[in-house]
């Protein structure tokens, strides 16, 4: 039990990398503030140029989409950041992770958007219309809100999933939580570090995940 | 009842196909102002589809369209612009469930005539008042009855002053006990001078409020007339028929 204890919950060492720790929290929140957004604005991009009118914009918008829905992200941002220099493109580790998540997530969340506008009734578009409001302008007020409220569950199940990937930075040394961690971890020999970082992640996630099923149970009901 | 034009609205041979399934094969339509115009017919005869036509809901495959002597057919014709002259009374209300009935209302005032939120409001308010629902404006569609939406959706069409009013089945979704509370709304309507073209079953309404009746059976018009003549003395079999088995 003592073993258990000083290997996995050492208040010393924990107090000694606290600092280090929090530290990489403030970066994993910094990267979810960036991410985040990046996601959803282009995953807004994403299901637009999918359901264009015209194919030559729809087919390889829905190509890429499928491409990166189905390319592992590690290898993605692995190619980025250490792949690209080869063609002499030499990217910061925050650059290499806005692109790489940006082509990621906005596949997801753009599949998601579509889903959400697909159940919005065609009629919301013809009363919109018929009332002079133009296409743009029917989806922005009209088809747009109802379309986030009917999948806002698995667009913060994605955003979970993201804030998830984070982790992923990781991998080419930015200095997130989890690489913080493992840092103070490999430093102290000891696994308190990493017991520390994964609380922080729950604290972060749990709450979303509640909402989530609160959410779900409502628009169920 | 003025015979000849200057027509509000004047559709001419107006075709539709969908596919190689033809469901306008060249109808009039020809309204004048102040007229209160029913189109009857058995479900499939094109009513919905003309009406839709009328506001390019639809585009048509054939034909013109004259909504207050402007080409609504024109490519050069701002369509935006004609569509807010044109209200559009669906058959299964379409109100928009994320805004209140205010809400629903002023959208098109404020994003389309650009009014100010106040102004809008304003304008709502009196429109809401119109058909019975001040008390209702902070409900969302989800908390009003069928009626009541009906009468919402009238409002948010009234609000933008359009010069014609187009309305496809707006009783065919309600409980029986709820048509009244819309028609008496249609019926003030009338009374004010509003120009209205209405798609629908409510047969001893249309004989009753309707200036002039259409019976469209499998995309033309059978007949037309004189609500009073149509009901009490129509001339064609088709029509006969038809006016038998709604009242049966």
């Amino acid at each position: 039990m003592d073993v258990f204890l000083s290997e996995f919950f050492n208040v010393d060492i924990m107090v000694k990398v606290a600092p280090l720790i929090f530290k990489g929290f403030l970066q994993t929140l910094l990267l979810c503030v960036i991410l985040v957004p990046i996601g959803l604005c282009g995953g807004l991009g994403a299901m637009l140029l999918a359901t264009s009118r015209s194919r030559f914009v729809r087919w390889p918008a829905v190509a890429a989409i499928d491409f990166f829905r189905s390319f592992p992200p590690l290898v993605l941002l692995i190619f980025i950041y250490s792949g690209l220099p080869f063609a002499g493109i030499r990217l910061s580790p925050l650059a290499a992770i806005c692109i790489a998540f940006l082509l990621n997530a906005a596949s997801y969340y753009g599949e998601i958007y579509r889903a959400g506008v697909e159940s919005v009734p065609r009629g919301q578009v013809e009363a919109g219309r018929s009332t002079g409001l133009g296409a743009a302008q029917t989806f922005l007020y009209i088809t747009l809100p109802q379309a986030v409220r009917n999948v806002l569950p698995e667009l913060l199940s994605n955003t979970v999933e993201l804030i998830k990937l984070t982790t992923l930075a990781s991998v080419i040394s930015a200095p997130e939580l989890l690489h913080s961690a493992d840092l103070a971890r490999s430093l102290t020999y000891n696994t308190s570090p990493l017991i520390m970082a994964a609380a922080l992640y729950l604290i972060m996630l749990w709450p979303l995940v509640r909402i989530i099923r609160r959410l779900e149970h409502k628009l169920a009901g | 009842m003025p015979e000849l034009g200057p027509f509000l609205l004047e559709a001419r041979g107006v075709r539709k196909a969908f596919g190689t399934n033809e469901v306008l094969k060249g109808v009039d339509l020809l309204v004048a102002p102040r007229e209160l115009v029913f189109l009857i017919g058995p479900s499939g005869s094109g009513k919905s589809t003309l009406l839709r036509c009328c506001n390019r809901l639809e585009e048509p495959t054939g034909g013109t369209i004259r909504i207050g002597g402007t080409d609504l057919l024109s490519p050069r014709t701002d369509i935006n612009r004609m569509r807010r002259q044109v209200g559009m009374v669906f058959q299964s209300f379409n109100l928009y469930p994320h805004l209140t009935a205010l809400g629903n209302v002023t959208l098109a005032l404020r994003k389309v005539m650009k009014r100010s939120r106040a102004e809008a409001d304003e304008i709502g308010m009196d429109n809401l008042r119109r058909v019975g629902l001040a008390e209702k404006a902070a409900s969302y569609p989800g908390e009003l009855s069928g009626g009541q939406q009906q009468r919402v959706a009238i409002a948010r069409a009234l609000a933008l002053e359009p010069k014609i009013i187009l309305m496809d089945e707006p009783t065919s979704a309600l409980d029986p006990e709820l048509v009244g509370s819309v028609l008496a709304v249609v019926r003030d309507l009338r009374d004010a001078g509003m120009t209205m073209v209405i798609a629908s079953h409510e047969m001893r309404f249309a004989r009753e409020a309707a200036d002039r009746v259409l019976f469209l059976d499998g995309g033309v018009v059978v007949e037309e007339g004189p609500a009073e003549a149509i009901f009490t003395a129509p001339r064609e079999e088709r029509t006969r028929r038809f006016l038998h088995q709604v009242r049966h």
